[in-house]
């Protein structure tokens, strides 16, 4: 097995799009979708003469997402101009920063390690930038077609110390990642719409070894099983390689997804020679430490402390907590049901049963979900209360997703609202008791374990609205 | 340090300008030349400077998320030598496979 | 007044006459015209203006009379025409930088200056000839052929700015725009006899202005006088949103240091209705023995070396001794790095040149030449045919400098002297010398074709450079001529104190009175 042999060592570059209304250095439109170069101007046109200005909540965004992940914000970064050529590149060079970015040296705990405690990646540094246009090779024969829509939206690149030692931990190290900037609200991080990408860096060695081997960079990868198996793939390769005596060559390599394997890209090594420098049309990016302590203050919960305080303050499990927290939304959905109606227990059940379920048969978005928290929190309570059945509530709720109406209206429109009236409940048990008089006999006789078929009997005839309890009860003294 | 021919084919093709062979050797001594100029500050002592972030002590301004973007009085198609459906068109790139290359 | 003496008019008078009513725009327009006909300024002849629209502009004074019968206030340059250089983006009229790669291209935006002169009342009639994207100190190098001397048609005008300085002096406009890097609008206005005026880096919004090396770069203003210079520059400083580099220090009013107050009477910053709603100064009284007294004027020896020319040596010392004069101190002092600065900027400039012409690509505007070949033949072709033989070798060496493995011998030593050279001036200036006199250039106008060797093209900016790279404000004022070319005086104030800078301008050129073009 390779893995005896060889050690992978990975370092991951994620770049993530910032969820800023216009772009990060014209007014432009960031929408997702606009035909073709509509959300365009001179600056990101790269019009002779037009000149960039900052986008003050692209610069909150990035310092909230470097303080999220643990990184020290340099109250003075500099934008470098990262120059190449490329048609989706207007003005000939990328802006964004070199020796000194915005964040540097902060780490995510993905999992624990063998002995119990944190297993830490390391983050390098974080940096901001603009981002490319987009180039369509398929539209017109032998020609590219160029949409400069994207074209200056603002992203951060998040550059992970090489900690990384499994595919396994590449996807687990991505999906925590992931997760903390959900949390932090920084980006909607989809892979599919192209707001989050990753670029691996991988090498190989012997273990025990401590200087690094050459690395590969490996980019193209569209979701994070396609990084998983690139990473694979790759370590594979570079395995044969040493293995038959051979070296790795420091290139860039493709996914491709459609072969499962990577293929060099066709850009000659060498020929990058990217010519960073200050950008002179931007002054430093000076950041007030006041300030930054303030966004240090303002910073939401992040995922790991929201689940100890889920499983303390709801009395919850770990596993039912890491289900909770998948997604910040599910998280406070919970917690607003939760809340209002005092029962964590109910509402965990709730909302990873029939919430989840809807929303699944749906392909609805929870932040969208018709049935709202406090809805679904009056539901609980029905439940709790007595007014209705845990049978009638599942009814309740099918209902209430389909109308929009609230718990207890539709309990009272579908006449679900349960009876716990004695002499009602005594005319349903004497009428199944007539109805079926091999059960009565048997069960008057003292074959107790009937109780339970008798309720069942009772509760159809009921539809579902007599209170189960005094049924039991009123069956039992009738047994006596 | 003077420039060599193989220097100026380099930074001519890191630069896009195609430059024949004839005009190569001109502008390698045309370079050189120049940068003979240059070798004066060498000699300069900058050792002790801090290093240069950038001119002055004022932070770059920054604007709000907000707003319209300056207006143009033409349409692309106004200045722009190929155009279709809305997209700028150019020749593929000779090399090209896939889109990998652009891209932040 | 009347437009018979429309060459001799100022740009306050004319604003003045407009405002009254006793002159309409048309006529200025047409005589603007008139006179670019009759000197030959078209491409043929002294080939100093590239792009004008007379019906266009006749129109465009048609509206401005209207404007005068409905508007409270029109502005400062109510009807006065102004020249533009072809850096600047207009609208109506192309901005090609004299260069092929942008051959009839029109800007779909407005720079801020151009705008602002617009709103002041002014009126843009020409885009004028230049050295391509401002690579040049002859306007040799323009692809539209070069640009001559008014003064001496077998001469150069200067460059780059050297069509509008060659508008100024020959009296088709009394204010147009320039853009300087490294002495662009100074050097010509010296050899074409006119004032010429680089503000603060970051005084003039650059948006607008294609650039050429963006830390350097700065709009500047010539003018027939120094009120015309004062005046054009208060119209178009101050902050501006568009540019990260633009400062938001107030702009005090230029023309009152006309009248030798020494005290600027700061305003607040760019409000259009304060600005518009200014009234013209009144010209200053003739300079008295007292004019200047309690000024220090510092004289560097680096920029009065053995070699210089002697009898722009001369005309330099008499400039002194009217100084001295008006009451002022002259102190010899020494800006011991600026011999450096040459080779500064000829690191600089093209370093950050070959980034900012990375965008005339042949994709998106200007030239596109296409040989079939697929993309990199497309840009390499575009970029080979667009671009002249200047330009093409400061983008080879600017790449050079920044390229793997040079720039740090190259491109951060070059940044590192830089700042040597600005803490010069800073010595200076808080040594208790006010301002700083050097001659504008080495030599006078030369003639066409008359330097071949790049390197001795550059040193034409020798004593321009320094202000660029320290970004310091400066003016070149006419004080006299040599063998009939005219030679300029320059004067050198600390950051953002252009107001006593025009204040030793106005009174140098009141002190010299009719010498100054002897």
């Amino acid at each position: 097995m390779n893995q005896d042999r060889y050690e992978m060592v990975v370092g991951l570059e994620v770049h993530v799009q910032l969820k800023t209304r216009t772009k990060a250095f014209c007014g432009c439109s960031t929408d997702f979708g606009a035909p073709p170069n509509v959300n365009t101007c001179p600056v990101c046109l790269a019009l002779p003469g037009a000149l960039p200005v900052l986008n003050e909540h692209a610069v909150e965004l990035a310092v909230r997402a470097a303080l999220g992940l643990g990184c020290k914000i340099d109250p003075i970064s500099v934008f470098a101009r990262k120059n190449y050529f490329y048609p989706d590149l207007p003005k000939g060079y990328q802006i964004s920063q070199f020796d000194l970015p915005v964040a540097t040296g902060g780490s995510v705990v993905v999992g624990k390690t063998d002995k119990g405690a944190d297993h830490r990646i390391g983050i390098t540094r974080l940096h901001m930038e603009e981002d490319a246009g987009k180039s369509i090779h398929d539209r017109y024969p032998g020609e590219t077609a160029i949409d400069l829509n994207r074209a200056g939206v603002p992203l951060i690149e998040i550059v992970s110390e090489p900690d990384i030692r499994t595919s396994a931990g590449a996807g687990a190290y991505l999906r925590t990642l992931k997760q903390i900037l959900q949390y932090l609200d920084v980006s909607d991080v989809s892979m599919e719409e192209g707001s989050l990408r990753v670029d691996a860096n991988i090498s190989v060695r012997p273990p025990g070894q401590v200087k690094l081997g050459t690395k590969t960079e490996v980019k193209n990868m569209n979701s994070f099983s396609a990084v998983e198996k690139a990473l694979e793939s790759e370590f594979a390769r570079q395995c044969a390689l040493l293995d038959s005596g051979g070296g790795v060559e420091q290139q860039t390599l493709l996914w491709d997804g459609a072969r499962e394997t990577v293929r060099p890209s066709r850009t000659k090594e060498g020929s990058h020679d990217y010519r960073y420098f200050p950008e002179p049309d931007l002054r430093p990016l000076m950041l007030d430490p006041k300030w930054i302590e303030h966004m240090r203050k303002d910073l939401p919960e992040l995922p790991d402390a929201r689940k100890t305080r889920l499983a303390t303050e709801y009395g919850l499990s770990a596993v039912e907590v890491e289900q909770l927290t998948a997604h910040p939304a599910l998280a406070e959905y919970f917690e607003a049901a939760a809340r209002a109606s005092g029962d964590g227990k109910s509402a965990y059940n709730w909302v990873m049963g029939e919430v989840q379920a809807a929303l699944r048969g749906a392909g609805e978005d929870i932040s969208r979900f018709r049935v709202r928290p406090a809805d679904l929190a009056q539901l609980i309570n029905l439940v709790r209360g007595g007014t209705i059945s845990h049978t009638a509530a599942k009814r309740v709720f099918a209902q209430m997703v389909e109308t929009g109406k609230p718990a207890a209206q539709v309990a009272a429109d579908e006449g679900l609202v349960q009876v716990g009236d004695e002499s009602a409940i005594a005319t349903w048990v004497d009428e199944v008791l007539k109805e079926h008089p091999e059960e009565a006999t048997r069960y008057l006789a003292g074959e107790k374990k009937l109780q339970g078929v008798l309720v069942g009997f009772v509760m159809k005839k009921s539809k579902g609205r007599a209170d189960p309890k005094r049924v039991n009860q009123l069956l039992s003294s009738r047994g006596g | 340090m003077s420039v060599t021919r193989e220097d100026v084919l380099h930074i001519a093709e890191l630069a896009r300008l195609g430059i024949d062979v004839a005009r190569a050797d001109e502008l390698t001594k045309e370079l050189s030349a120049i940068l003979s100029h240059m070798e004066v500050l060498s000699q300069v002592d900058t050792a002790t400077l801090p290093t240069a972030a950038g001119v002055g002590a004022v932070g770059t301004p920054l604007r709000a998320d907000v707003g319209v973007p300056p207006l143009m009085s033409g349409t692309l198609a106004s200045f722009a030598p190929k155009v279709r459906d809305g997209f700028f068109v150019v020749p593929r790139l000779a090399t090209h496979e896939d889109s990998s290359e652009s891209g932040a | 007044m009347s437009v018979d003496n429309y060459t001799q008019l100022g740009a306050a008078a004319i604003a003045s006459s407009v405002r009254a009513g006793k002159i309409s725009p048309a006529e200025m327009i047409r005589a603007s015209f008139k006179r670019a006909a009759d000197i030959g300024a078209g491409p043929d002849e002294l080939n100093i203006i590239l792009h004008a629209d007379e019906k266009a502009s006749v129109e465009e004074a048609e509206r401005m009379q209207a404007r005068i019968q409905t508007a409270t206030d029109i502005g400062v340059l109510a009807g006065v025409p102004v020249a533009i250089k072809d850096n600047i983006a207009s609208l109506g009229l192309p901005t090609t930088c004299a260069s092929k790669i942008l051959k009839g291209y029109v800007s779909p935006f407005e720079a801020t200056a151009v705008a602002r002169l617009r709103a002041n009342g002014a009126m843009i009639v020409a885009k004028t000839n230049m050295d391509e994207f401002a690579m040049g100190s002859s306007t040799e190098n323009s692809a539209y052929g070069p640009t001559r001397n008014p003064m001496d048609v077998r001469c150069v005008p200067g460059g780059s700015s050297g069509g509008s300085a060659a508008a100024v002096a020959a009296g088709i406009t009394p204010i147009a725009l320039g853009s300087e890097t490294g002495g662009s609008v100074r050097q010509p206005a010296a050899f074409c006899g006119v004032v010429g005026v680089k503000p603060t880096y970051g005084r003039v919004s650059r948006y607008g202005l294609v650039a050429f090396a963006s830390s350097l770069d700065q709009i500047g203003v010539l003018g027939r006088t120094v009120d015309d210079a004062a005046l054009g520059l208060e119209s178009i400083a101050g902050f501006d949103k568009m540019d990260s580099t633009s400062s938001d220090a107030d702009v005090p009013i230029y023309r009152l240091a006309a009248l030798g107050k020494p005290a600027p009477e700061a305003r607040n910053p760019d409000t259009e209705a304060i600005r518009i709603g200014r009234s013209p100064v009144p010209l200053p009284p003739p300079p008295g023995p007292t004019t200047l007294d309690g000024v220090v004027i510092g004289k560097p020896k680096e920029y009065f070396p053995e070699s210089l020319d002697p009898d722009i040596r001369k005309l330099c010392d008499r400039a002194l001794d009217r100084f001295r004069s008006m009451g002022a101190t002259i102190r010899d002092i020494s800006l011991p790095r600026s011999p450096l600065a040459i080779p500064v900027y000829y690191i600089l400039a093209p370093a950050e040149a070959s980034s900012n012409l990375a965008r005339f690509d042949g994709v998106r505007y200007g030239l596109r030449v296409d040989p079939g070949k697929g993309l990199k033949t497309m840009y390499e072709a575009t970029r080979s045919e667009g671009f002249g033989p200047e330009v093409t070798r400061r983008i080879l060496l600017g790449t050079y400098v920044l390229s793997a493995g040079y720039y740090d011998a190259y491109y951060k030593k070059a940044q590192a002297v830089r700042t040597l050279i600005a803490d010069d001036f800073r010595a200076v200036f808080t040594s208790g010398v006010h301002a700083i006199f050097t001659p504008t250039t080495p030599t006078t106008a030369f003639p066409i074709g008359a330097i071949s060797d790049p390197y001795e093209m550059y040193l034409n900016d020798i004593f321009t450079v320094t202000a660029n790279l320290a970004g310091v404000p400066a003016i070149s004022v006419p004080i006299g001529r040599v063998r009939r070319l005219p030679v300029g005086g320059q004067i050198i104030t600390a950051h953002f104190d252009e107001y006593a800078m025009f204040r030793l301008a106005y009174a140098l050129e009141a002190g010299l009175g009719a010498e100054a073009h002897q």
